[in-house]
Order: C-alpha cells, then structure tokens, then sequence
C-alpha cells in the first residue's frame, strides 16, 4: 500500500508535484496495480530459479561483438543544438543549480 | 465498391511500380486522397470539442510528411527509369509509428513532452524502409510514449478511431498504424511491440501485425519504454506484405548490442510450403481470461467470447484439414502472470528511460518562472508528461527501490523466467509438445467503446494479456485477421513461435489465409473507406 507520506516521497524523487484531485488519482491507480503486482507472490518459485532479463538467450553465436570505445563526432551539431531549449553561445543555459558547500 | 491503388498490397504495388505500369507518384496521390478521405482535421495538443465529424474520421496521424513522400516516390521512379533497382518497397506508401525518430520530422511519441522535437537522425527499421524504395506517408498516432491499449492517452487528440466503427478505439499503442493501414491510408506500417502493441491493435482493426523475436529489427532510434521488451514490427493488410517488410527491416546493426546476429531466413521463400506435417498447439489456458473486479480488486477467470474461441476452434480445423497435426492440451499455466510481471518489468524500464526528459536538453520546458534547477525539472516534466506516463514513473521507482526490488522487481524477473520456460517446454524439439506454432486468440475482447477502459489503468493493462507471455519470452508472435464477430468487428487469432522462426509463423498465418481467402468476411470493408 502506497501512503500519501511515501506517495510524496516518490513524487519528490520523480521531480514532479500535483494538484490534490491528481495526486489522488494517481495514488488510487498505483495502488490497484500493487494489488495486481502482489499476485506474484502466490508464484511458487523454485531455489536457484535465475531471473530473465531479456526472455531471449544471448549466447555469444547471437550476440555482436563490443564495439570499439572510440568517440565520433556528430556530422550535424546544429541538428543538436537546435534542439536545446536555451542555447547561447555555445552554452546550455540553465536556472540556478542548487548546491550545498561541504 | 472500387479498389484503389491504395488498396492494393505491398507486394503488387512493388511489382506494378518496377514494371513502370504505374508511378510510385501515383500511389502515393491515391494514398493522399485516400486521407484527405477519411483521415479528419489533424489532431493537437489543444484540440478543443470533439465534433460529430470527428467521430466519423479515423485521425491515423500526428504528422503528415507529404513533401518527404513526393521526394522519395519522384527518387524511387527516378531510380526505375535509370534502369535501376529500387527496392523490395518500391513506392509502398508506409506510415512510421511517432516513437520512431525520422530526420527532419517531428517525433513526438504523442507526448506534449516531445512536442517540438525534430530527431537529428533516423530509426535503423525506418532508414531501412525507406533504402528499399518505401514511402513515408506520415508519423502514425499512439498512446503517450506507447503506454496504453486504445491510444486514447495520446496528448494529440483526436486520438485514432477504429475504421470499422469510429465509436470504437483501434487498440493500442501502435493505434494510428494499424487504422493508418486498415483505412488504406498507408499499405504498410512500422509499429512497435513492448505487451502486445503491434498485434492487439491488428486484431481490432483486421489487418496483420507481427511482433518479431527481441533483437531480430534493431531498435536504434527508437524512443525506449521497455527496453528489454520493445520490438519493433511491421503492420500490414496481408501476411505476404508483413514478410516482405520484415525481408526489410531484420538483421542484426552495430548501433544497437542487442540486435541479434543470427541471420535474418529468407521469408518470401518460405510462405507458400504449406503446414503438412506442422504441429499446432492448443492451450487451456489462453482459453480462459482474467479481470481484476473493480470493487474489490479480486480476481476472476472467466472462459474467452464465444465467438472468438470459436474461431480459434475454426483456425485449428482448417489448418488440421490442409494437414497440420493439432497438439491440445498444451500446458502454459504462467500465463496469467504475464500482467503481474508486466507492471513491475515495464515500469522499472520506463522510469528509467524517462528520467532523461528534463527540460533541459530537448523537448518541452515550462515557460513558468523558475528560480532553480530542481524547480525547472519539477514543472517541465510535470506539465510536459501525462497521466500515463507519471503512473509508469511512480510505480517503476517505487517496485524497484531498495527496500522493496527483491519483493517485487526481481521476483517479477523469476516470473519472466518460468513463463520463458513454458514456451521453453512447449516448443522444444525433443520435448513432449515439440510445437511450430502455438495457435491462440491475440485479445479478449473485440475492439471496445472509446471512453469504456481509459483511465482505468488496470483494466487497460489486462487488455494485453494474451499478448504479453511473447514479450516476455523474446519470441515472435504474429496476429492476423480471422473473421467478424456480430457486431460486425474483426476478431484476431495468433500464432506464436520458437526464438526466430518468424519465417515457420508467416508460413502457417499464409497457409490459413490463403485457405479463408473466398470467405464472405473477407468481401467486407471497413465502415470508414465504404
């Protein structure tokens, strides 16, 4: 069960905030799907079951090689730039970043 | 009631284009009155009242692309007059689903959050579509950043319809592809798979959708959800046309690790052998459905429709009578927790790769006062997402923090695994079953009423739980059209397969096609083209 206090926390994490009718939709929604979720906990599961993290094997015969860990540049850096909401002089403009002094 | 070229398939238009009969500019213009048709006003993130008109138009698209389609139909007739070769998709008209990026167009996922983004390169599927003389028509509509089975919670609305009754939603997430392809507006479509989203919205709307094996079409440039889940795949009118874009777009790409090696088959070769001697498994427990109660959250299984079991029943017969053996009783009893899974896996996967939407880099940011960073990714990401997308957020953080990942994110994992080995089991060469295919219905329902299920995130999600098992197995899965039900709604049956044989699936869907190809059903067409 998510509570309004952990509900908060994790629209804190998220970096959102809400109107009090959506935070309690939303609250409402998640809370449903938890029900749905903790039905995997009826799963009987063996020991030493792995877990799958892709459904499909990736033996090596399946899988590309690394790539090399080089850099290339971009052919276009306007197309990227364009892009950026606020952009001055070479730089990414950006509101006060919060800092602390340690 | 007249064809149009728009209403051919793929494979003829290709052949038709190369044999200089008719121009890939002609196709095209055929597509383009097709949606100036049936399409409706284009849909926005301010769309005010629906009107009555709205809800007769099918609204396919976020983005129309009519100067790069005459570009690449005047390339591909260019290139057929010099003598050369254009390509398996010679002035195909093909919509692009808007979760893939295209250079130069927009490529907003139908979310306000991505909005004004252009993409600065294109998707590998997409490129490759296009290098075989396909022509892009649009960028199809869908749910927010996929998340849905109706493509209601798409922030550019009108949201699709479904062309075989407007009041009805087309499925989802890949929603504008499949009515873009249904309505004749496109022949062809890229979509995307992650729970069913390619085949649930084939089934409702009566065409051919096919979720290949993970890592057969690589999903560089595709705007992640979950990532170990995504496919991308075509959409198409005829199981012909779906391998002859698959021809297109598998194989393996250095910009993408999990795209696989293993060689793309030759589909086209394959498609006309027949099911002699295939084994086609029945399973009770794709028979059988479960819905959360509302009231109480308690689950119930409840048996399919009727008239969709029965057309699986009808597809097992027909099959048996071109000389497949049927296997029943099949056993694949972790089906029922594909949802389950489904909510953790996809929701840990979507937060984090939505956590890259802040405002800074690319996309929306608020255009409130904003003292600090903190309170800039706080706003932009709170108005730029949409219900669907911050559920996704919120319940990926919560079941994979630390206090609670073993309960929920990898036990969830241990689920994924034994569903696998169902599929494991039931496929296995040396096994008991050793199935081609496993023939199974691709929904529970028939398209349902817009505005019945959104908003309603559970029950939206068990829309998808006969598709789900595949994706979390990795393996191919293809949905095709199966008759109507009496309210007159394409129903979907599915074939699902072994790691790779994309090629065994087309070959029994074709077979069952072909079989049915003078059945009445077939006559009919979708309300919206008359």
């Amino acid at each position: 069960m998510i509570d309004p206090e952990t509900f908060s926390h994790l629209v804190e994490l998220a970096s959102f905030e809400f109107e009090p009718d959506q935070a309690d939709y939303l609250r409402e929604q998640l809370n449903r799907q938890l029900k749905t979720i903790d039905e995997l906990a009826a799963v009987p599961l063996v020991e030493n079951l792995p877990t799958d993290i892709h459904g499909v094997p990736y033996p090596q015969v399946n899988s590309q090689e690394l790539r090399a860990d080089s850099s290339s540049a971009f052919p276009d850096r306007d197309l990227l730039t364009k892009q950026f909401p606020e952009f001055d002089n070479g730089y990414v403009i950006v509101p006060d970043i919060p800092h602390q002094e340690l | 009631m007249s064809m149009d070229l728009c209403d051919l398939s793929a494979s003829d238009i290709a052949d038709l284009v190369k044999q200089k009969k008719v121009s890939a500019q002609e196709v095209l213009s055929s597509a383009f009155a097709r949606i100036e048709r049936v399409e409706g006003r284009s849909p926005s993130l301010e769309p005010g009242e629906i009107t009555s008109e709205d809800k007769q138009k099918v609204h396919s698209y976020i983005t129309l692309t009519r100067e790069t389609a005459q570009k690449q139909a005047e390339a591909v007739d260019a290139c057929i007059a010099r003598g050369d070769d254009p390509g398996l998709l010679a002035g195909v008209p093909t919509s692009v689903k808007d979760i893939f990026c295209v250079k130069g167009t927009p490529s907003t996922a139908a979310s306000k959050i991505l909005a004004n983004y252009t993409a600065p390169y294109t998707a590998t599927p997409a490129e490759r579509l296009f290098q075989a003389g396909s022509v892009m028509t649009g960028k199809a509509n869908l749910d927010e950043f996929t998340y849905g089975s109706s493509s209601e919670s798409s922030a550019f609305q009108p949201s699709p319809r479904n062309p075989w009754d407007p009041s009805r939603v087309p499925g989802g997430s890949s929603g504008g592809s499949a009515t873009s392809v249904a309505a004749g507006e496109s022949v062809l479509s890229l979509g995307t798979d992650t729970a069913g989203s390619i085949r649930q919205p084939a089934a409702f709307c009566g065409v051919v959708g096919l979720k290949p094996t993970y890592g057969r079409v690589s999903r560089y440039g595709l705007i992640a959800f979950g990532s170990s889940l995504d496919c991308p795949g075509p959409v198409s009118r005829t199981v012909r046309d779906a391998a002859l874009m698959l021809q297109v777009i598998a194989g393996s790409d250095p910009h993408d690790a999990t795209s696989a090696t293993v060689p793309a088959g030759d589909y086209l070769a394959e498609l006309e052998k027949g099911v002699k001697g295939m084994r086609i498994g029945l399973s009770p427990d794709y028979f059988r459905i479960s819905y959360p109660d509302p009231q109480t959250g308690e689950y119930h299984d409840q048996p399919l429709p009727d008239e969709i079991a029965a057309s699986i029943l009808r597809a097992a017969d027909v099959l048996k009578s071109l000389g497949a053996v049927i296997v029943e009783d099949v056993p694949m009893p972790n089906t029922r927790y594909g949802i389950p899974a489904y909510f953790v896996i996809s929701r840990v996967e979507a937060a984090s790769n939505l956590h890259r939407f802040d405002g800074v880099k690319y996309g929306y940011r608020t255009p409130d006062p904003t003292p600090d960073l903190k309170t800039l990714y706080r706003k932009s990401r709170s108005q730029g997402f949409g219900p669907q997308p911050k559920l996704r957020i919120l319940m990926g953080m919560y079941v994979s923090a630390a206090q609670y990942s073993q309960q929920y994110y990898n036990r969830a994992l241990k689920v994924r695994a034994l569903i696998r080995q169902d599929f494991d089991q039931a496929f296995d060469p040396g096994g008991k079953y050793r199935l081609d295919t496993l023939l199974t219905p691709t929904t529970p329902t028939t398209a349902f009423p817009l505005g019945a299920v959104y908003g309603d995130s559970v029950l939206m999600q068990y829309a998808d739980q006969l598709t789900v098992p595949a994706n979390h197995a990795g393996t191919p899965a293809i949905s095709i059209p199966a008759g109507l039900d009496s309210e007159r709604l394409p129903i979907g049956i599915q074939f699902l397969g072994a790691d790779f044989q994309e090629g065994k699936l087309l070959r029994i869907a074709r077979a069952y096609e072909q079989a049915t190809e003078d059945e009445s059903w077939r006559k009919e067409r979708p309300k919206v083209v008359g």
